[in-house]
């Protein structure tokens, strides 16, 4: 049993809190949000260069060859900083997908151009009526020529309005739910047949309503085995989560020492609030909270690539759970902790609230995860 | 980073385990399987037993007999032992009054007490809670009066567990009524064969005699069964408070409570479908094995930092917290699970041995006293409430 960071680990949390601190400070952020794409191409190349952008990606591909708890320890940082650039659809869900089931040619093609910050990925795969349950697709390939033809939509593509590509999961047999005939494809952007509605989320980042309709691919554009890809689409929704796990650790963890400093600073009948027991035993609360998840997003971490899919999966839904909940108590009590000023658009904390309210409804809620973790037996 | 065991912490647990198949007595495993009352010989014999092997102490430093384990094997050696349905060590002696001799005590104190606290020769209690003061124990109205070489003691103490066993309690009285309350508390060991000394049973609402009142009637001790200095019992009883970490959890009872849970919710049926496979008390099972699953990770990332010399925290006012409400949850759970058959009230089911035609499912009889009874879990030890304040006071700095 060894909690401690390696090398690595504690070079990658350094760079990354570094980088947050002095690149995205509020103002910073806010003026990023109101630009281009609602994002930092400048900073997507920062990310880059301090090869944050290929940490899974093996050497020979550009990457550094770390792990998914390498992973982990960027994202949390991030999360302190509520940093918004596409970094959970291109690297760990895209750019996973291919390393998972990219053949050597379509890994050549895609991950050096994502290591190199050159290509942003998006996987399509909720519907407008699949909610989180994994197997419901209804978005068909059907056998067209030399390649096939995909038609059905795509909801809530989480960075799918900058996507340079899209992995797209549909049907080339069964119907929606069937865990077997779901393959992936390659989709590029400016495909025909296939139209990218984009908006903003609650939180500020950036999503899409994404159609098919008759679009064509060739055979090439199979992304790991034909009517075989259930196992690939639940690894990569497990690794989102894990990964929306490690954020919200940073997330409340700086939600946590805002609202903890306002409790001191903030004076009311002539004392620091602070000094009021109600809200002292609010925080100590938040402050288990806090601990609760974060030992459940290092278990997610360390599980995220596991050998053993129901294991992993069990795990996962587990930090899920615990996330979630800690997410919302910490987030609604810092909230009411602060009074107005807590949801005001001027005020950070309420935009911490916001980026947990968005993770709890990302890749599975708490009730989608607490039924599956007690459905999967230990 | 890794979240498994080592190779030996592995084989360490299967040494464990092996061990207590090995020697825990077949009555006493079943009787704490089963939520039956243990007898008083049966905690000395499992004691002893623990001790001859050199594991009677796992949290002591090797020159007072203890083993010489790490926080993980410690935790390891609580976990396995619970889920092997040993009885629970108690704090009194090992975890309470034991560290305090060896910090504080005398020699010739260190010399007597410590062995005996090994080998359970001693059962000790606590004196500590008064009927006016709870939370607020720095109030207490005990008072000590050096006479030539005797102390005298007067006073009531109660909420003492397990007093009608013990021979020997450690005391907080008043030794100086001028000084401010926390500091003119001291600290002393009675023996309770003394004249003066009566103890009174308090029946709670499980039906049980757990906890008692124990009167002090100018109880006379010699002058060295003081602890350390006159005036820093509030000292000594703060570190004593704070000592026991590893364990304060419960968490390897809980682990094998949960799994009594699943095995309950899995035989008891809702027309015809096992309960633990109806949605609603499947979800509350699993969200309270989740919060579990958290607290034993929190658990283990403090074992690592103290292995790593990093001091706990007020993290242990976290276990506290999250253990206590979720042993209480457990409880509440298995009441729940048997339905209607949680109303019957029959101590006598819960005697060893009792051969009776037991009133529905032979596990129910425990079930609504024990939830009945773990309300204390939460109040005892420094209430929840207390818990929260240290948390916010001495870790966030309120």
């Amino acid at each position: 049993m060894d909690f401690s960071l390696s090398d690595t680990q504690q070079m990658l949390r350094d760079t990354a809190e570094r980088l947050v601190r002095e690149r995205y400070g509020f103002e910073e952020r806010k003026r990023i949000l109101a630009g281009p794409g609602g994002f930092s191409r400048e900073l997507w190349a920062t990310y880059a260069e301090l090869g944050l952008l290929g940490i899974e990606v093996a050497e020979d591909q550009g990457g550094i060859g770390g792990n998914f708890q390498d992973l982990a320890i960027v994202l949390e940082a991030f999360g302190r900083g509520l940093v918004v650039e596409p970094y959970v659809p291109t690297v760990v869900l895209g750019a996973g997908l291919v390393n998972a089931a990219g053949s050597d040619a379509q890994k050549a093609d895609i991950l050096p151009r994502v290591v190199g910050g050159e290509a942003y990925l998006a996987f399509a795969h909720g519907e407008p009526k699949s909610r989180y349950t994994l197997a419901h697709v209804a978005t068909s390939a059907t056998a067209d020529g030399d390649g096939f033809s995909l038609t059905g939509d795509k909801a809530v593509v989480l960075g799918g309005d900058v996507a340079d590509l899209f992995i797209v999961s549909a049907r080339t047999a069964g119907k929606a739910g069937d865990t077997d005939g779901l393959s992936l494809f390659l989709v590029p952007k400016d495909a025909a047949g296939l139209t990218v509605r984009g908006y903003p989320t609650v939180d500020g980042t950036r999503a899409a309503e994404v159609s098919l309709r008759g679009a064509k691919v060739g055979r090439d554009a199979l992304l790991g085995p034909e009517g075989g890809a259930f196992p690939l689409i639940a690894q990569a929704l497990d690794r989102g989560a894990a990964a929306l796990c490690a954020e919200a650790v940073g997330v409340m963890t700086a939600l946590n020492e805002l609202t903890l400093d306002y409790l001191k600073t903030r004076t009311q009948f002539g004392v620091p609030i602070g000094s009021f027991q109600v809200l002292q035993h609010h925080m100590a609360d938040m402050f288990i909270a806090q601990e609760q998840a974060r030992s459940m997003a290092i278990l997610a971490a360390s599980r995220a690539d596991s050998a053993d899919a129901a294991a992993r999966s069990r795990a996962i839904s587990a930090a899920k759970v615990q996330v979630g909940k800690s997410a919302r108590f910490i987030g609604q009590q810092s909230v009411q902790m602060h009074g107005g000023i807590g949801i005001t658009e001027e005020y950070v904390a309420g935009h911490y609230f916001k980026r947990l309210t968005t993770i709890d409804r990302t890749f599975g809620d708490v009730d989608f995860h607490l039924t599956r973790f007690a459905t999967l037996a230990a | 980073m890794d979240l498994n065991y080592t190779a030996e912490e592995q084989a360490f647990a299967a040494e464990v385990r092996a061990w207590v198949r090995a020697n825990l007595p077949a009555e006493t495993r079943h009787a704490v399987e089963h939520h039956k009352r243990l007898r008083k010989e049966q905690y000395v014999d499992w004691q002893r037993r623990l001790a001859d092997h050199g594991w009677g102490a796992p949290s002591w430093p090797t020159q007072f007999g203890g083993p010489g384990w790490t926080p993980v094997q410690k935790h390891i050696f609580d976990e396995v032992l619970s889920e092997e349905h040993a009885p629970q060590p108690l704090p009194f002696g090992l975890n309470m009054i034991g560290p305090v001799i060896m910090a504080f005590g005398s020699k010739a104190q260190q010399d007597h007490y410590l062995p005996r606290i090994l080998t359970q020769e001693d059962w000790w209690c606590q004196g500590f809670s008064e009927p006016g003061s709870g939370s607020d124990l720095a109030s207490l109205r005990s008072k000590a009066v050096l006479d030539g070489d005797q102390w005298v003691i007067n006073g009531q103490k109660t909420w003492t567990t397990l007093a009608q066993h013990a021979n020997i309690i450690f005391v907080l009285a008043r030794t100086d009524f001028q000084a401010k309350p926390q500091k003119g508390i001291s600290m002393f060991l009675v023996d309770m064969a003394l004249p003066g000394v009566t103890v009174r049973p308090i029946i709670t609402v499980d039906g049980e005699h757990e906890v008692n009142e124990v009167f002090f009637d100018d109880v006379r001790i010699p002058k060295d069964c003081i602890v350390g200095e006159p005036g820093q019992g509030w000292t000594y009883a703060k570190f004593l408070l704070s000592h026991e970490r590893t364990g304060i959890a419960r968490i390897g009872r809980s682990k094998a409570e949960l799994r009594r849970l699943k095995h309950i919710a899995a035989t008891e049926t809702v027309d015809g479908v096992p309960l633990i496979d109806t949605s609603g008390f499947r979800e509350k099972v699993a969200g309270l094995e989740i919060e579990l699953m958290a607290l034993e990770l929190t658990n283990l990332r403090m074992l690592a930092a103290e292995k790593h010399g990093q001091a706990p925290g007020a993290e242990a006012n976290m276990l506290k917290i999250k253990g206590s409400e979720i042993q209480q949850t457990l409880t509440e759970l298995m009441m729940e699970a048997v339905g209607p058959y949680a109303l019957p009230f029959d101590p006598q089911a819960r005697e060893q041995g009792w051969n009776g035609e037991p009133i529905g499912p032979d596990y129910a009889a425990p079930l609504a006293p024990d939830y009945f009874n773990y309300r204390k879990v939460t109040i005892y030890g420094g209430s929840n409430e207390i818990q929260r304040n240290i948390l916010a006071k001495a870790h966030l700095g309120l």
